[in-house]
């Protein structure tokens, strides 16, 4: 009788501290999560961030300047445009 | 034990020496005591654990336990490809508890330096008896960061969203703007608010003795971020739109303007573009007329650009064929009291030369041989006095006046466009009746992805194709508009000089504007331009609003990749027999 309660008693204080331990696992293990979840938010505001700079970079205003001043393009007179047919061939 | 049990003779209440002579009710009282506090026990117990559990499950949650909210943002604006117009990107705003924040004269300068303001200005900020002030709302995130570092007491920063429109002023109309609290105020920031607006989430989670979470309690409440929307404008028409109006402006000293690129097949609204405009980004000192989406909101009488439609009634009734002839001679017609005349007198013209020519004096014949209300019902039908219901705040219909109140003069000029007011957007849409196949076809702000829609026949097929042929006439050699052609493709179009309504009398101020489509072996695009008072010599359609849709129409078509319909005149540049040989 008295075996059996030593032996309850100890399965019982093994018990708690597995309980106290995995709650402190837990606890780290959140904590990490939470972090990298803080890390998802800011990679997230980062991503919009480089859309914005993406989309002011590639405005057609900037392009055109771009384009004509530093690549000098310019659109091809209508005597230089060959027009491709499906059908083979080529046709001014 | 057993020997225990052995020696025990008697009970020791058994023992005489211990029977006490008390009187029996005593024991009895003290039992009864005791039982009463043991109710009152249980009753307190009773009352705390079941009546008045809530209150102190509340009270004691609150100890550890937070609610923190999700925030949601709002969703994108981007073109046909995909190209951003309009997002939120996630910013903080500092605010102070001004009762709990006492700084250091040391710490207040630094904090100011960080919000770039005056640090007197910041320490009477927080001088105040209210409970909570705003320090700066909106800055980046990154100064925030060091704003927390300080660690200064009473003071407290969230998270808010700040919208971005990375193309400005060029869609300033069409996007429009949000407020401070994200709530939109213009364009298809309005239009559309009820799609792009997120819902934020929320979630309960215990916090330790240093504000960290430790624990999610209870279900989480996931935020919604609020839907992308992708609108049928096209960047780079919107661009080629833009700039060629805003250089028309400039070149003729206009006062406004506005311009209208739809897709013939689908409806969708390719580019749509006002001057005078805005930047969202910055709208300070904004004022109404810069707001204002002219070619949505403003209407105006529409000149000789409505002429199609009165011709078209006409073939379609049977009154007149491609070829009748109609006398305009002299150039001058008395309807009443009141005289029309042509802005260059004609003799005798075909059907398709009073369109070629613009002559007024012959659209006024032919719109004299039909009832008004037939007239009434067609401007109906292709829109004209009804709201586009675009959803755009400040739609206007127009104004058709009911038929039953015409007088002959006035459904003579209306047969010309005066008389009669439609806005930019309206115009534009009726011409997709003669750019297709009789059909009038709905507008669409956003992508269409799907089959091309239907609209409802107007016209017949045979009253179209009539009407494009004579559209195509006037933008040839002999036409009103012969700045409208295109190198390579076919266009047919109209010009329309209307006089401006000043206090009830026509002005010498004119609004030009030109509506056409190509290419006219199978239209594709539909482009309408108005010049308001253009005031530097030029006034008609033709000199003023034409060239500006020709670039307009040739940039969009080379973008859009449509082919050709027309050859190309190689013999127009004998210079360069070089590049000749090449090809």
């Amino acid at each position: 009788m008295l075996r059996l309660n030593i032996l309850l008693v100890l399965a019982a204080v093994l018990c708690s501290l597995g309980v106290v331990t995995s709650q402190h696992k837990a606890r780290k293990l959140f904590q990490l999560l939470e972090a990298e979840q803080e890390r998802e938010r800011k990679l997230e505001g980062e991503f919009r961030d480089f859309q914005i700079e993406l989309s002011t970079w590639a405005t057609a205003t900037r392009i055109e300047k771009v384009a004509r001043e530093k690549l000098k393009m310019r659109t091809p007179e209508a005597a230089h445009v060959l027009t491709a047919t499906p059908s083979g061939g080529s046709a001014r | 034990m057993k020997g225990f049990r052995g020696t025990v003779a008697h009970r020791f209440t058994e023992s005489p020496l211990l029977q006490l002579r008390l009187p029996a009710w005593r024991s009895r009282l003290i039992a009864v005591l005791i039982l009463s506090s043991f109710a009152v026990l249980i009753g307190r117990a009773f009352y705390l654990q079941v009546l008045n559990n809530d209150f102190l499950q509340e009270k004691g949650e609150s100890r550890y336990r937070r609610d923190i909210e999700i925030s949601a943002s709002r969703g994108r604006i981007a073109d046909r490809h995909g190209d951003v117009l309009a997002i939120s990107t996630p910013m903080k705003s500092i605010w102070a508890m001004p009762s709990d924040a006492t700084l250091t004269p040391e710490q207040t300068r630094q904090l100011a330096a960080l919000l770039e303001t005056d640090p007197a200005q910041l320490a009477r900020k927080l001088d105040t008896d209210k409970a909570f002030v705003f320090l700066r709302r909106q800055i980046p995130p990154m100064v925030a960061d060091q704003v927390a570092a300080l660690k200064l007491p009473g003071i407290g920063q969230d998270k808010e969203y700040r919208r971005f429109y990375p193309t400005g002023d060029m869609t300033a109309h069409m996007v429009g703007f949000t407020g401070v609290d994200d709530k939109g105020l213009e364009g298809v920031e309005l239009a559309f608010h009820g799609q792009l607006l997120g819902q934020p989430g929320s979630r309960s989670v215990i916090k330790d003795r240093r504000g960290q979470i430790v624990e999610d309690v209870g279900s989480i409440k996931p935020p919604r971020d609020g839907k992308d929307i992708r609108l049928a404008l096209d960047s780079k028409i919107q661009y080629v739109a833009y700039s060629h109006l805003k250089q028309a402006i400039a070149e003729n000293n206009a006062k406004a303007g506005g311009i209208v690129v739809l897709d013939a097949r689908t409806g969708e609204i390719l580019a749509l573009a006002n001057w005078p405009t805005y930047n969202p980004n910055n709208r300070e000192k904004l004022s109404g007329s810069q707001l204002r989406n002219r070619a949505v909101t403003d209407t105006f009488e529409p000149g000789s650009t409505l002429k199609p439609f009165t011709i078209a009634l006409a073939l379609d009734a049977g009154k007149v064929r491609f070829d009748t002839i109609i006398n305009c001679a002299p150039g001058r017609l008395t309807i009443g009291s009141a005289t029309i005349a042509d802005a260059h007198p004609h003799g005798a013209l075909t059907v398709a030369q009073v369109i070629q020519k613009s002559s007024n004096v012959g659209a006024a014949k032919i719109a004299a041989t039909m009832p008004a209300q037939k007239m009434w019902q067609m401007f109906d039908d292709v829109g004209f006095g009804q709201i586009p219901r675009l959803g755009f705040p400040g739609e206007v219909s127009g104004r058709v006046r009911p038929w039953k109140s015409w007088r002959p003069i006035e459904q003579a000029t209306m047969s010309y466009g005066h008389g009669i007011s439609v806005s930019l957007i309206q115009l534009a849409r009726a011409y997709s009746v003669f750019a297709r196949d009789g059909d009038l076809v709905p507008l669409s702000l956003t992508r269409i992805d799907g089959a091309a829609a239907q609209g409802a026949t107007v016209f017949s097929r045979q009253t179209a194709r009539d009407v494009r042929a004579m559209l195509e006439m006037a933008v040839q050699t002999g036409g009103t508009a012969p700045k409208a052609q295109i190198p390579g493709y076919r266009v047919a179009g109209k010009t329309g000089t209307a006089h401006k309504l000043e206090g009830g009398r026509y002005a010498r101020k004119y609004v030009s504007s030109f509506v056409g489509f190509a290419p006219v072996s199978d239209p594709r695009l539909i482009v309408a331009v108005m010049i308001d008072e253009p005031s530097s010599g030029k006034h008609y359609g033709g000199d003023v609003a034409a060239p500006v849709f020709a670039s307009v129409m040739s940039n969009s078509l080379r973008t859009l990749g449509v082919a050709p319909d027309l050859p190309l005149v190689v013999a127009q540049s004998p210079k360069s027999p070089t590049v000749k040989a090449k090809l």
